[in-house]
């Protein structure tokens, strides 16, 4: 276990400096001079100008530059956002928890729906459920999330009001931020109304970012699921007299869970993409919209930034995945 | 036995049993069905389109679909907040969201074909090189990755695809360089080799045709894949620019009047879905006719 962990994490240093390459790349790729680009109509004076080449360092040599660059991302420097003046590291991680508190409830949204129907599908293979299973999770595979979006609002917010259209939760509460997640924060505040007020705005967002991983998993799910039902040890369980609610629950689904595992990792990053839309869409104020606002202001520190932090989320957590899989599987490790 | 010794008589052979397999999946028949009546469609637009898709009729603004209250005929699923029908739009809409799909794909698919053929059979070095690159591209989310792209080149429908394609090209690199590993130590092309096939025989003629199946499938999948990531390029203002009638970008017009005006939105997400579904359930045939492990089953 020991050896596969550090060949995991050997891998992971090379993808990290490319990330970290692809990031310090991004300002010097935009065409033409990146500090009139950066100034966009505002314009700057000769003075300036030359006070910011030395500011930003674009005087020195290339390997220097991102020498510099490198060290101040592992020291936790990632530059200061031209709007608001405050460091990239501390905007993302103000509004990093807004974009973790969406994504988790959506991914349990979507692993509490997606294994059962998965499951059902597949023991009912062929029939009514599994027929009506797989088209729901096909449209779901193939929706626009962002019309998806757009549809829920004109519904339950438009004609029937039961949810906000936008944000995280009403004016009328304001707490002290504990741990960042509004559902958490609001039961600790213990005012009346604001863990209500805090479900009613995530309920939407959430569904709709689910809608995705939750058709992946219950597709992986089934086909998972039909290839142990159709092993040797499921039919002697059978043969045992066993009830086809432990066969399939507690013999065949523990091993179906394996690659179903892998699709859950695989889909964080789905997620985070999932969020850049979601979040426009329902102004919740993470890290997807926050990346769009930036790309819109031209605020290119913060753009820089946020694409290598939120890369950086990406791996770490298909790290984890790596690791959990080699756990729950021996065969993996031995490789 | 006269099959085996000439090889265009199998070509037909090879495409019946595939047609044989397709036809069994229903749900790939009917998505075959409507993705050929979306072509039709999106390829005569100029003579179906009732209107030009970019005029404007300053005395029908968000005039309702023709079937519901106030709604007309002329219209038949109403206009825009510029009085543009949106019928004409959605038709001229569909070839660019075709014309999207086939570009990135190509780009995409020949890209990554030949960059894991390349892995493949290059030396250890350069396959790993080829390989962390991939790696490196897979840890952005691709449509961060792609707004980011597209920040850098311009927004326009052009480098949206582009910025599209790159992001895509990984899948193809991966597979291709996975089915060369379990081909290039098959009977046949040690045999191939032997024989003295030179390295780009090898890798073209010998080995390729024997990969293509999960990379078709893998075509079908990005097809779809790319339709909805220039859709939600053109939705978040990175895509096509207005008046462009694509998809995407009708719905980021539309979006203030989702309240007051239903039909602006639903019917460009609507047409969007079902190609995208159309796509998919094609995807779904190809996968079950072309896997060779599921045919013998």
């Amino acid at each position: 276990m020991l050896r596969y962990l550090l060949s995991k994490l050997l891998t992971f240093v090379p993808t990290f400096i490319g990330v970290t390459l692809i990031s310090f790349a991004f300002i010097r790729a935009l065409p033409g001079d990146p500090i009139i680009v950066m100034a966009g109509e505002r314009g700057v004076t000769p003075e300036r100008y030359k006070e910011l080449v030395e500011q930003f360092g674009y005087d020195r040599p290339i390997l220097v530059q991102f020498w510099d660059y490198l060290t101040g991302v592992l020291q936790g420097d990632l530059g200061t956002s031209f709007v608001t003046k405050k460091p990239v590291w501390n905007e993302f991680f103000a509004l990093f928890p807004a974009t973790l508190e969406l994504s988790i409830c959506a991914i349990i949204i979507a692993i509490a729906l997606g294994i059962p129907a998965g499951v059902i599908a597949a023991t009912h293979r062929g029939k009514f459920f599994d027929r009506a299973l797989m088209s729901t999770a096909l449209i779901g595979y193939s929706m626009p999330i962002f019309w998806w979006a757009l549809l829920l609002i004109i519904v339950f917010s438009g004609n029937l009001h039961w949810t906000p259209v936008s944000g995280r939760i009403d004016l009328l509460y304001y707490f002290k931020d504990v741990t960042g997640f509004m559902l958490i924060d609001s039961l600790l505040s213990g005012q009346k109304g604001a863990f209500a007020s805090a479900v009613s705005h995530l309920v939407l967002p959430s569904i709709v970012l689910a809608t995705i991983p939750l058709a992946v998993i219950a597709r992986q799910t089934r086909s998972a699921m039909l290839e142990v039902l159709s092993e040797d040890y499921i039919r002697t369980a059978r043969a045992k007299g066993l009830s086809p609610l432990r066969v399939n629950g507690l013999h065949a689904l523990r091993n179906a869970m394996i690659p179903v595992i892998t699709v859950i990792g695989l889909s964080v990053g789905t997620l985070l993409a999932g969020a850049i839309l979601t979040e426009t869409i329902f102004s919740w104020p993470g890290i997807g919209k926050w990346m769009v606002d930036s790309i819109f202001r031209r605020d290119y520190p913060v753009v820089q930034g946020g694409l290598l932090l939120v890369a950086v989320a990406v791996m770490v957590v298909n790290l984890v995945v790596d690791l959990l899989y080699g756990l729950i599987n021996p065969k993996i490790r031995k490789r | 036995m006269a099959e085996t010794t000439t090889n265009t008589p199998a070509r037909p052979g090879r495409l019946r049993e595939f047609w044989r397999y397709f036809r069994e999946n229903r749900g790939a028949v009917i998505g075959l069905y409507v993705f050929a009546a979306f072509v039709a469609l999106a390829l005569g637009a100029d003579l179906i389109a009732p209107h030009d898709p970019t005029v404007q009729d300053r005395t029908a603004t968000l005039l309702p679909p023709a079937w519901s209250e106030g709604g007309s005929w002329s219209f038949p699923l109403g206009t825009d907040p510029l009085g543009r029908d949106i019928l004409s739009r959605l038709l001229h809409g569909a070839r660019y969201s075709f014309f999207v799909g086939i570009v990135v794909v190509v780009i995409a698919a020949t890209g990554g074909i030949l960059l894991g053929l390349i892995a493949g059979f290059a030396p250890k070095w350069l396959d790993t090189i080829i390989m962390r690159i991939m790696d490196i591209i897979l840890s952005f989310p691709s449509l961060l990755l792609a707004l980011v792209l597209v920040a850098i080149l311009g927004p326009s429908l052009l480098n949206a695809m582009i910025a599209i394609a790159i992001v895509l090209q990984p899948h193809y690199v991966r597979l291709t360089r996975a089915a060369v590993m379990t081909e290039r130590t098959k009977d046949y092309v040690v045999s191939a080799r032997v024989a003295g096939a030179g390295r780009a025989r090898l890798m073209f003629i010998t080995v390729l045709p024997n990969c293509l199946a999960p990379i078709i499938v893998q075509a079908a999948l990005s097809f779809s894949n790319a339709i909805l990531d220039v859709a939600a390029l053109g939705f978040l203002g990175m895509g096509a620019q207005p008046p462009t009638p694509e998809w995407g970008t009708m719905l980021a017009e539309a979006r203030e009047f989702i309240l007051r005006a239903w039909w602006v939105v639903t019917f460009p997400g609507l047409a969007i879905l079902i190609t995208v579904l159309s796509i998919n359930l094609m995807g779904d045939g190809l996968r079950d006719a072309l896997d060779p492990k599921l045919k013998r089953s």
